[in-house]
């Protein structure tokens, strides 16, 4: 598998998505909202007022959750993407004579996740740095510490993200492949989210607590749904089944 | 340049191509006819790869159909227009095109060259920079012919390049077909709009699953059904007239009126004889006329059979 062949797919469809309304919104909007939602809610409940969440005890859990909420963002990004990416192809008809080039079934699969994951990762890791700042700003007289950036985060963001995006968008390929407008891919794709909401309110609930080992845990078995993902997604992209069964 | 040997596609307990045997010479414009389902489009699959073969054997300038070792030189020989256009509707022309040549490793320079090289030929430089969705029917088509001549393929595939067009569209991509045609291109044509094969191909296939007849349009329009002459007369055909004609052996003779109509192979050869008798038993010819059987006629009757 080339990746310059990959990288190429994935810049022509940077190139569309500029022009898909849609596709950029859903790469601007959660991001923004989480980003900046989070810090005024806390501003607002817990700090201003005396809900007791501001406690220093009970501020770093809190915290936490919020945090993952990046998390859950970024697997909701690249959802309307990839739908778009692959389900606009089938739309279109443009697959046909992209499979009669020399590219494979991988470089043009990968181009296509590329072209899901690099935005989503930009998109996040900016809402993220907002979100740091905002939440800084707003715990730091209660806390009397910068709380981010730490450990938590850090592992959220550089381990758990990435592989929630891959997760998330190989999710897509494949309902993509089963479905035949981009707004039923998005509504199916929403499924993929579900796992990690469950993950949210265990935190919330306290089953859970969202420390470095316990992220380390959860990417660890994302990880492993990626793997069994990127195997179906495969079996899935194959161009006899994309040209005989798609319609 | 294009050889199958019994080239068999099942899907599942359908055949949708049985045993195909035939070759295309390099430079020729090969016209594949045929009814929908008749596996036209299964065929040109096979052959630009997307799809695999279920039995037998093909191979593309020598090249392999169906084996790995050979798949990326086959995609890189071919073109491939398909049914669909398949643009990417929110990419510019320049952009459309662009995206291919880098697919097939042009250079810039190359790339930047071929880009306009092939929208000026087709007409849409000067719309190089509006989004291919905008296009109007014909546009797209000749987009994507230019997309699928981006790396200079040896083949050109076509899958109903004129179908949904408007006369003057279709007219302008049947004489780019003839341009390429100059530029010794390869192509194989699926069509089904018979007057378009009969006016540019070299050759024509007749598939409804399997291979009905192959040859010029010419041979499959007199192998089939033959021509006839139409012999009209000043007046009523007489009997001295008409016993004169009986004693030449003419194939299929009738008589309505004042016209004598029978079969005929070489008209050039066969006509002479029967006006000279015809004027022997004092007749008087008003015209002839030899009238061939069309290619529709042809195709009808093989896809009846």
């Amino acid at each position: 598998m080339r990746l310059s062949k990959a990288w190429i797919v994935a810049a022509r469809d940077f190139k569309i998505f500029r022009r898909v309304k849609n596709v950029w919104s859903s790469i601007i909007i959660f991001p923004v909202v989480i980003s900046v939602l989070f810090p005024v809610i806390l501003e607002y409940l817990a700090v201003r007022g005396s809900h007791g969440l501001a406690a220093p005890g009970v501020l770093p859990n809190l915290l936490n959750s919020f945090s993952f909420f990046l998390v859950i963002g970024a697997a909701n990004v690249p959802l309307g993407i990839a739908s778009y990416s692959v389900v606009g192809e089938k739309v279109e008809k443009s697959l046909e004579p992209l499979l009669a080039t020399p590219l494979t079934d991988g470089e043009i699969l990968l181009g296509k996740a590329i072209s899901a994951v690099i935005p989503t990762l930009v998109a996040m890791y900016a809402a993220a740095v907002v979100f740091m700042v905002g939440i800084d700003g707003v715990t730091f007289n209660t806390l009397g510490y910068y709380y981010f950036p730490n450990w938590n985060i850090a592992t959220l963001l550089l381990v758990l993200m990435p592989v929630a995006i891959v997760m998330s968008v190989l999710f897509s390929v494949i309902v993509s492949s089963r479905v035949n407008d981009v707004r039923s891919a998005n509504s199916f794709g929403i499924f993929i989210l579900f796992p990690l909401l469950g993950i949210y309110l265990s935190s919330e609930t306290s089953i859970i607590t969202l420390d470095v080992s316990t992220l380390l845990i959860i990417s660890g078995a994302i990880l492993a749904v990626d793997v069994a993902l990127f195997f179906l997604s495969t079996k899935t992209f194959r161009r006899e089944e994309i040209l005989t069964k798609w319609k | 340049m294009i050889e199958t040997e019994n080239l068999t596609k099942k899907f599942w307990d359908l055949t949708a191509v049985d045993n195909l045997t035939l070759h295309v010479d390099d430079g020729e414009v090969f016209g594949f006819l045929g009814p929908n389902g008749a596996g036209k489009t299964t065929t040109i699959r096979i052959l630009c790869c997307l799809i695999s073969k279920t039995s037998g054997t093909a191979t593309i300038g020598g090249y392999e159909i169906g084996n790995k070792a050979d798949w990326l030189k086959i995609r890189k020989t071919i073109g491939l227009v398909p049914d669909n256009v398949g643009l990417s509707e929110n990419l510019t022309a320049y952009d459309n095109l662009d995206f291919y040549g880098k697919i097939y490793d042009l250079s810039d320079t190359q790339r930047k060259e071929n880009n306009k090289r092939f929208l000026e030929m087709l007409g849409l430089w000067d719309k190089r920079n509006v989004l291919a969705g905008t296009f109007s029917k014909g546009m797209k088509q000749k987009l994507a012919i230019a997309r699928a001549l981006i790396h200079d393929p040896q083949v050109l595939f076509m899958d109903e390049p004129t179908a949904n067009l408007d006369p003057e569209a279709s007219k302008t991509v049947r004489d780019f077909i003839l341009q390429l045609k100059k530029e010794k291109k390869t192509i194989f044509l699926n069509t089904h709009n018979l007057d378009e094969a009969q006016r540019i191909c070299d050759r024509v296939a007749i598939m409804n699953t399997s291979l009905r007849a192959i040859g010029t349009p010419q041979d499959l329009e007199s192998s089939v059904s033959g021509r006839k002459t139409v012999i009209g007369l000043e007046q009523q055909v007489n009997e001295p007239v008409l016993g004169a004609l009986k004693k030449l052996p003419l194939k299929n003779l009738s008589i309505n009126g004042d016209t004598i109509t029978f079969d005929v192979e070489d008209p050039d050869k066969e006509n002479s004889p029967v006006v000279e008798t015809i004027v022997l038993a004092g007749g008087h010819v008003r015209s002839i006329n030899v009238v061939g059987s069309t290619l529709e006629d042809t195709y009808l009757k093989l896809l009846r059979k």
